[in-house]
């Protein structure tokens, strides 16, 4: 079994890798909330990481980094209101669009300001967020000599940048705005049904601008984050697919603050648990019967359903349980309840994996707003 | 009557489209200091007047017919297929199994096999996100954006873990065996006496099954009873649902059809070039098929044309990396840009035009 | 006396479409202002630029003799306009308090405008009679509440005039009746009302006075008492109607369609169709009748094979397979001799980008006369065939590759009769055949449905107009709540009796 430490350091690192998905989640929230689909939150959050990056490399002020990113991620998110919002196009094609308009543009900048084959130069103490350790914090020298309510103190509350505390208050603070406020009803009602707000005499265009703007904040903040926090400088496609496994975590989320909150730690301990473990070992047996189980539950499902569902469904419970007996195959002269490898690329795939599942509503019908992805057109 | 007459819309648009996301490109090459005119030149003298160049660039080509006709596919029926990388990534899987596991005896009979285990492969990781917005409603972009994910989750497995020779430090699968490596342009040329045509340049036979593809998306949209129910479909649900279209049946179709063609493009990928499996092998083909086939309007020509004009730029691309300080990433941001102002920004092309054929219009009434 | 409202000179055109030329108005305080004319008169238009959802091209407008402009909804809520639109605005999975609420909030915080509104909202509702629950969310809320919540909206907003567009397209002749009490009553309060109908009953029962529009202009202004619904009509169309429609009695013969206890259930576990038991025969059109909502459009989606549904469906005598139609059985019953002219051309009859020559084989694309062969159309042909199909039913302009939403109303459901007409099906289904159709066009497709009759083929028709009903049909069937009601001959019934059946009022009760 794990120590309670090794327990708490995995933790934190999933707060850690947490903080930067549950702020691009929340920008994805409120867009999405407005009734503006985000695909771009991958791209608003790499831009924002390489201006944060080169601001702060250039200037050495952390905070003139995170202001410049922030401006840059709302460009793009003025970018996909123009798009959107203003000329009605597809907020799909917008939001591919700027993806690789970031994609590409940080790179051809950055070689051009910084001639290192797209990164910035690493970030010097102003230019980065440091920790800020709470009084009375253990050093992580002497951590394992200290008690387990200090531990959890020390390892888990103390020690992260002030965005990773910023980022956790900004969840109370969306649930306070979106509930509780007369903006956060006009903002849900405008992403269900457009029309009643405009008949009500308020405008739909500043409305939506005014969320994807927001959501440029947030993404600005989470580039900011990754850049001078997590890491010390950008480097080529830093984001690594976060702004999809936040979009991922708000449809978990079924689009809400503490639904994302939750949603994104789970996410994000998935990746500290691959980042901490490189091999997962788990008996045979254990495995085969999770597999067979699950196969079991799809077969159950689809017995009384048409044959599309029988010939789909009936065909990954095959697949499933083709590879169980494979794995009892592989250790039958050793015995079941030897351990089995699990790859580490199943643990990463698995927040995608679950992302379908809750798609596919078998767990729970995620409903998105009703006028997302929609411009709104005045009816004639 | 239609403001505008289909030759606008056909031609103008597209063209005003791509001028504009040149002329942004060339300002972007000015910010680098580099000038854009020597820039262009570069490319085309790289990529048009010497025979490697063709090679490369019908190679690049190839990909997005491919990936662009797929795309297109999906679009008629009103999905968005934002998966073609994933389906390309599990395409290159079924002709490495194809490839690998059958002893076949010339290449002819190699692509027929190689072609069938791509396109049933890409079939299939096209068929869950299908079959999950057909009936259970998932919204098809974020469901196949995940399965990129995944696909590249599983092909990493693949290489690392099953297919890897043992010994092997590389994450690939061994070298297919010399009987299923395809003709390059070199060798077809060689056949006619010109040894020193597109020389070591990776296009192969698969750009005229690529072609074939053209040819066979064409009837099946606009001549075969099936492409016209995908289109009725994309048009309108209550409509085809009235007159006895099937959606679930059209969907799963119409993403089958758009998976097989991404996944065909590892016949050109793995099989004509690499000729063995590698991880990264499909570029983000299957995200350039989304601007080919906006800009191509969806139709297999259009696509075709603008499949010729993205090879041209990642083959020119690659020279101006190669002779100037502008980096490859600089095709990324011209995508990019086609992709707004065909697809997303179109209005703010259309709008003028529109103003413009109507004035035109009152001055004849 | 200053008027209420007065419009001068007010134009509007969409692109080449002139929704409305020159219209003036002027409403006194305290009295029910009807504008009457067909669908597509611009009426909606000119009140949604009172209200500010469009801007006027051209012309003044006043309120209390005050000429202001309206730029938008909020002008117009500020000088105490308030509108109910047909189509309601309000937020599905809302509570009626926040529908209230929204847009007229007293803060940046929430819970104090909310338990405000609540206050004001019972002080409303017990001076005009208006009880809704502040709590329910609108989703779960009948049509009939969800329009009171649409005027507690104008009132919680101040309104002095209030416009009311179409208000009773979807109530019952009783919801409609209360909706009329609650009118009076804003009446009595000094409260100016405008009211945009097409019905000349509804002119005729509450308005004080009338304003006729036809094609984007206004051609009468009338006190109700001193006109009859027969000018008005006159006025409306520009002509005199032919209310009633030229045709022989029938003759009916053989049993072609029947329909033996036919139950459907929604998607969301409602029960839309209850036992219904009907029979058509060759010769006749049936007549079904009922207020829109009452599961006219699920029967004929069940019939038209694009909704499951339990029960028996016999066509000319062999049942039809009811459990496997989940969707998509369309071309099958088609090739069983059925035909079928949607409720809704535009959504469902016809795809608008498609040409007329593509939609002209639309539901029958997959026949052998529209194959080239085995894997590929016969395009060609269908162009060919379709320019003479428009010819012979007179659609204009009679070119087969113009899209279908270029041309008007009229012509696009000619589009779709002869579609469904020249295949000489045995059985016809008719969904409001008439909708948003020009007069000239309605006497051109009633005359090839009785036409059709007389050539011996049955004709089911679904019409939430009572005058087509009355006028078309052999018999006629009344649906309420998924129930036929009773059955009525034209000729021993009137509008009256009907409305009863269509209000759920049941049959002995009726008599």
């Amino acid at each position: 079994m794990i120590d309670f430490l090794t327990l708490l350091q995995v933790l934190d690192s999933s707060l850690r890798l947490a903080t930067p998905l549950l702020l691009v989640c929340l920008a994805g929230l409120f867009s999405e909330r407005a009734g503006i689909f985000d695909i771009g939150l991958e791209g608003k959050l790499l831009a924002a990481a390489f201006v944060s990056a080169a601001f702060a490399a250039i200037t050495g002020s952390v905070w003139i980094g995170l202001l410049a990113g922030s401006l840059a991620s709302i460009m793009l998110s003025l970018l996909h209101g123009l798009a959107s919002i203003t000329l009605r196009g597809d907020q799909i094609i917008s939001g591919v669009a700027i993806n690789f308009l970031a994609a590409g543009l940080t790179v051809v900048v950055a070689q051009d300001m910084f001639g290192q084959g797209g990164r910035t130069p690493p970030l010097k103490s102003g230019g980065r967020f440091e920790p800020i350790n709470f009084p009375g914090a253990t050093s992580s020298k002497e951590m394992n000599e200290a008690g387990p309510l200090m531990q959890l103190y020390s390892e888990l509350l103390s020690g992260h940048s002030l965005l990773v505390y910023t980022a956790l208050l900004t969840v109370p603070l969306s649930w306070f705005i979106l509930y509780k406020t007369r903006y956060g009803l006009r903002l849900r009602a405008v992403g269900e049904n457009p029309a009643a707000v405009d008949t009500a005499g308020i405008s739909v265009v500043g409305l939506r601008y005014s969320a994807v703007i927001i959501g440029g904040v947030l993404c600005g903040i989470a580039g900011a984050y990754i850049a001078t926090s997590l890491q010390a400088n950008f480097t080529k496609d830093m984001s690594a697919g976060r702004g999809f496994i936040a979009l991922a975590a708000l449809i978990f989320a079924k689009w809400r603050p503490w639904y994302a909150l939750s949603a994104c730690l789970l996410f994000g301990f998935f990746f500290a648990v691959d980042t901490r473990f490189q091999n997962i070992l788990l008996p045979a047996w254990f495995l085969s019967g999770f597999l067979i189980l699950v196969a079991l539950g799809l077969i159950s499902y689809v017995w009384k359903k048409d044959y599309l569902d029988k010939a789909v469904l009936g065909g990954l419970a095959l697949g499933i349980s083709v590879i169980a007996f494979m794995v009892i195959f592989s250790v039958w002269d050793t015995g079941i309840s030897r351990q089995i490898k699990i790859p580490v690329v199943f643990i990463q795939s698995l927040p995608y994996v679950l992302t379908v599942v809750v798609l596919a509503g078998f767990v729970g019908k995620a409903i998105p707003p009703r006028a997302g992805g929609q411009p709104y057109v005045k009816e004639r | 009557m239609d403001i505008m007459p289909k030759w606008v819309d056909i031609i103008v648009v597209p063209f005003i489209s791509v001028l504009i996301a040149a002329v942004l490109s060339a300002l972007l090459i000015i910010a680098i200091g580099e000038s854009p005119i020597a820039a262009l030149n570069l490319m085309i003298e790289g990529t048009l007047f010497r025979s490697a160049g063709w090679g490369y660039m019908l190679y690049y080509t190839t990909n997005f017919i491919f990936t662009g006709l797929a795309v297109s596919v999906a679009f008629h029926a009103a999905l968005f297929n934002i998966g073609g990388e994933g389906q390309a990534m599990i395409g290159g899987l079924g002709v490495a199994l194809v490839c690998l596991f059958i002893p076949w005896p010339h290449w002819t009979l190699a692509i027929i096999g190689a072609s069938i285990g791509a396109a049933v492969f890409g079939m299939v990781w096209a068929g869950l996100p299908a079959y999950l917005q057909a009936k259970r409603g998932s919204h098809i972009v974020i469901t196949t954006i995940m399965f990129n994910f995944i696909a590249a989750g599983v092909l990493n497995f693949f290489l690392v873990d099953v297919l890897k020779p043992k010994g092997s430090m590389d994450p690939a699968s061994a070298n297919f065996p010399t009987t299923t490596h395809l003709p390059t342009f070199q060798d077809m040329a060689s056949i006619f006496g010109f040894e020193k045509a597109f020389r070591s340049a990776p296009a192969n036979v698969s750009f005229f099954i690529a072609i074939l593809a053209c040819a066979a998306v064409w009837y099946l949209i606009w001549r075969s009873p099936l492409g016209y129910e995908i289109r009725a479909l994309g048009k309108s649900g209550p409509a085809a649902r009235y007159a006895g279209v099937r959606p679930v049946k059209i969907i799963m179709i119409a993403m089958m059809i758009s998976g097989a063609l991404c996944g065909m493009m590892a016949i050109n990928t793995t099989q004509g070039e690499s000729e063995r499996l590698i991880l990264n092998f499909t570029e983000g083909a299957g995200f350039i098929g989304i601007a080919v086939a906006l800009m191509g309007r969806s139709h297999p020509f259009g696509v075709l044309l603008a499949a010729l004009l993205f090879g041209f730029l990642y083959q020119g691309g690659a020279e101006l990396a190669l002779w100037t300080k502008i980096p490859r990433e600089l095709i990324v941001v011209i995508q990019a840009l086609v992709i707004l102002f065909t697809g997303a920004l179109s209005l703010m092309v259309r709008a003028p035009l529109e103003r413009f054929f109507m004035s035109l219009q009152k001055a004849k009434a | 006396m200053e008027p209420a409202i007065e419009l001068k000179k007010i134009s509007k055109s969409f692109g080449p479409v002139q929704a409305n030329k020159d219209i003036n108005i002027s409403v006194m305080p305290g009295t029910i202002h009807g504008i009457i004319g067909e669908n597509g008169a611009g009426k909606s238009t000119l009140m949604s630029i009172l209200y500010g959802f469009y801007k006027a091209d051209a012309g003044e407008i006043f309120v209390d003799g005050k000429k202001i402009s309206i730029p938008d909804s909020q002008a117009a809520i500020a000088v105490g306009i308030g509108m109910v639109f047909q189509h309601f605005k309000l937020v599905e999975n809302f509570s009626v308090l926040e529908n209230i609420v929204l847009g007229a909030e007293s803060g940046a915080l929430l819970s104090p405008s909310l338990s405000k509104a609540r206050t004001e909202l019972a002080e409303l509702a017990s001076e005009y009679e208006l009880n809704v629950d502040p709590d329910a969310i609108i989703e779960d809320i009948g049509v009939g509440m969800q329009q009171r919540v649409e005027i507690l909206k104008a009132l919680y907003r101040k309104a002095n005039i209030l416009i009311l567009d179409e208000p009773t397209g979807v109530l019952t002749p009783a919801e409609a009746d209360q909706l009329f009490r609650i009118l009076k009553r804003l009446r009595e309060e000094g409260k100016t009302i405008i009211l945009i109908t097409h019905k000349l009953r509804e002119i005729m029962d509450i308005t004080d006075t009338v304003s006729v529009m036809r094609q984007g202009e206004m051609t009468a202004t009338l006190k109700t008492d001193d006109t009859s619904p027969e000018d008005l009509a006159e006025l409306m169309v520009g002509r005199k109607v032919l209310l009633r429609v030229d045709k022989t009695p029938a003759k009916p013969t053989d049993p072609v369609l029947e329909i033996q206890n036919l139950s459907m259930v929604d998607d969301f576990g409602v029960k839309r169709l209850k036992n219904i038991n009907l029979t058509v025969k060759a010769g006749e059109i049936l007549g079904i009748a009922g207020v829109a909502g009452n599961g006219q459009s699920e029967l004929l989606q069940v019939l038209g094979g694009y909704s499951a549904a339990t029960g028996v469906i016999k066509l000319n005598g062999s049942e039809i397979d009811l459990s496997t139609s989940v969707s998509g059985d369309g071309q099958a019953r088609r090739a069983m001799g059925m035909a079928h002219v949607p409720e809704d051309r535009q959504r469902e009859g016809l795809i608008m980008d498609f040409m007329a020559w593509e939609n002209a084989v639309f539901g029958y694309h997959r026949e052998k006369s529209n194959q080239a062969n085995r894997f590929f159309m016969d395009n060609n042909a269908i162009r060919k065939e379709t320019e003479e199909k428009m010819k012979r039913f007179d659609v204009r302009p009679p070119n087969p590759k113009l899209t279908a939403k270029n041309f008007s109303g009229g012509n696009q459901q000619k589009i779709v009769l002869a579609r469904e007409i020249e295949r000489n099906p045995d059985l016809l289904l008719v969904g409001q055949p008439t909708r948003g159709v020009d007069i000239g066009a309605i006497e051109f497709i009633h005359q090839q449905i009785v036409a059709l009759r007389d050539q011996g083929k049955a004709i089911l028709l679904i019409s939430v107009e009572l005058d087509e009903i009355l006028s078309l049909s052999d018999r006629v069937l009344v649906m309420f709540d998924g129930e036929i009601m009773g059955e009525r001959q034209p000729e021993n019934t009137n509008e009256k009796e009907l409305g009863l059946l269509m209000a759920g009022v049941s049959e002995e009760f009726a008599q």
